[in-house]
Formats: C-alpha cells, structure tokens, sequence
C-alpha cells in the first residue's frame, strides 16, 4: 500500500516533467495556423480597419485645413459671390495637400484632404487618399478639376460615388474659398478611358467653356476592372472673407455663434 | 513552438497572460503599421486612375 501511494505520488510529480518531445509536424501546424490567421486579419484589415483608421486621419486632416485657412468669427454665408470670376489657386507642389472635397452625399460630415499627383505615394497612404490629376485644371478653373480616390480601401473616399443623385452640391475647399459644383451625371469606363479627365471631357482637343468638376474611382467594389466617373458643373464661388456656404459650415471651418 | 512560449514566459500563470498579451499587441500594432500596408503593395494593387 505505502509503496503504491508512493509510486503514484512519484508519478504525479514526475508526470510535468515528462513533456512530450515537440515534434515538427506540431511546430508546422503551429506555424500554419498562425498563418491563416494573420491572413484573416489581413483581410479584415484591408476591407475594414484600413478604411477606419485612414477615414478617421483623412477627415482629421482635411478639419485641420479648415481651421488653419480659416478666418477668425467668419460666419456662414447664405449667397455666393456675384458676377466674380472664382480666384484661380497657384499649381500645388506634388504631394501637397491643397484642397478639401465635402460632399454632403458621402455623409452629415464628409470632408477629405486632396493632395496634388495620382501616383500611389498620394492614394495608397492614410494620410491623402484622395489626388488631383496634375494635367488637369484647378479648381474653378476653365475646364476640368479631376480627382481620383479610392471606392473601398485607403479611406476609401469615393465609397458612396453611385448614391450622387443630379443636382447633388459637391464643394471644393482651398485657403482661397469654397467652389461650388453640381452633380451632373455618372459614366463607366474602361481602365484607358483618359478622356474623362480632358479639359471638355470625353472631347479631347475641344476648347473648354465650361468649369467641370471629375471624381473618378475604381468599380465594381473591391476591382479595378473598370472606372466609374461621376461629373458635376461649376455653379457658384464663395470668398474665403466672405465665410462658408451655408449648406456646410459646420463641416468647413469654425463658425462662431 | 507555443508551448515553449509559455514555458519560457517567467511568472505566475496570470503574469503570463499578461506578458502574452503585451505580446500579441506589439505583433498586432506590427502587423497594422508595416507589414500589413508593405504587404498590400506588393500584390493585387486596387488602382483607381484613368491612364493612356
């Protein structure tokens, strides 16, 4: 009896030293798993976090211009400039955030910095997301201010583009003022559909008479097998001194009441 | 490999939960900040430009 209890208790103590030799099937099903999860964050990095934490920076950014270009106790201005031509801004340097885009459409409180190029330094970064083509014009400018974003990644600015309904205000904000354009039509493109971006758009060479305003973004979702290009014409302009149009002074710089 | 981990990780189960936890932060905040955006640009770019 004494030398079984003994026995069964030398075990007891003995038995967390007797560890099972790792073996290097465990070690790679270890490793293996390991990998499909890290693949499965990625994932839902991709799809999801990215856009959050890029979302949350740009909106962040595009804040900061408003307040930086600012003018202290501005209040909203109810009417645009009359009979004035729109200031023309100087070319950005590349990579220079310039702009912001507040599309009303995109949400309550969208608004996104726009920095000068469309290479991937500007779009795949969390701090820009959204590029000013750099052949075309400036905002206000006589022809076409095109941009490019992302639909589903990188803060995936232009996520709503096909909610854009026809008269749908789309402002562009710069140290100068707000432009305003109006929505006008949405087209689909193959991946060379350069014209988009001409001066008098999908008429390349043709003069322009009129201020164009061109986002274009990939589609379907998560693809970049075609384009989707959605359009708007220039409406009206509002001076900087003049304080925001009225429809967004609480996304674009601080109104004092 | 976990299983030596575990065993390596000094302390009271409790402090080691802990310590694997810190761990799996800064390998996650790793995952996020570096490999994650490095990986992203070396397979299937989502371009979203016009080009000729």
């Amino acid at each position: 009896m004494t030398a079984d209890r003994g026995s069964v208790a030398a075990h007891r103590r003995a038995a967390p030293r007797a560890r099972r030799r790792t073996s290097v099937t465990q070690v790679l099903a270890e490793l293996l798993l390991t990998a499909g999860v890290i693949i499965g964050l990625f994932v839902g990095w991709q799809v999801w976090l990215n856009n959050e934490i890029a979302g949350g920076v740009q909106e962040q950014a595009a804040t900061q211009n408003s307040e930086d270009w600012a003018i202290p106790d501005a209040k909203p201005a109810s009417k645009p400039a009359k009979n004035v031509d729109p200031v023309i801004g100087d070319k950005p340097k590349p990579d220079e955030l310039f702009a912001n885009l507040i599309v009303p459409r995109f949400g309550k409180d969208f608004t996104r910095p726009l920095a000068e190029g469309v290479g991937r330094d500007v779009l795949d970064n969390i701090n820009f997301g959204m590029g000013h083509y750099p052949q075309s014009q400036m905002p206000g400018e006589v022809g076409n201010f095109a941009l490019a974003s992302h639909r589903s990644a990188y803060g995936g600015a232009f996520h709503e583009i096909h909610r854009l309904r026809v008269g749908d205000p789309i402002f562009v904000e710069t140290k100068d003022g707000w432009y305003k354009y109006i929505y006008r039509n949405t087209e689909y493109v193959h991946v060379s559909g350069i014209d988009v971006i001409a001066p008098v758009p999908q008429e390349a060479g043709v003069e322009a008479t009129q201020r164009i305003i061109t986002l274009t973004t990939c589609n379907p979702f998560y693809s970049s097998a075609e384009r989707i290009i959605a359009y708007g014409v220039f409406d009206s302009w509002y001076p900087r001194a003049d304080g925001p149009p009225y429809a967004i002074s609480k996304v674009a710089g601080e109104v004092s009441e | 490999m976990y299983g030596a981990l575990w065993r390596i990780l000094p302390g009271p189960v409790w402090v080691r939960i802990l310590l694997l936890l810190a761990l799996a932060t800064v390998v996650l905040v790793a995952l996020v900040v570096w490999v994650f955006p490095y990986v992203d640009h070396l397979i299937a770019p989502q371009d979203v430009t016009v080009t000729e």
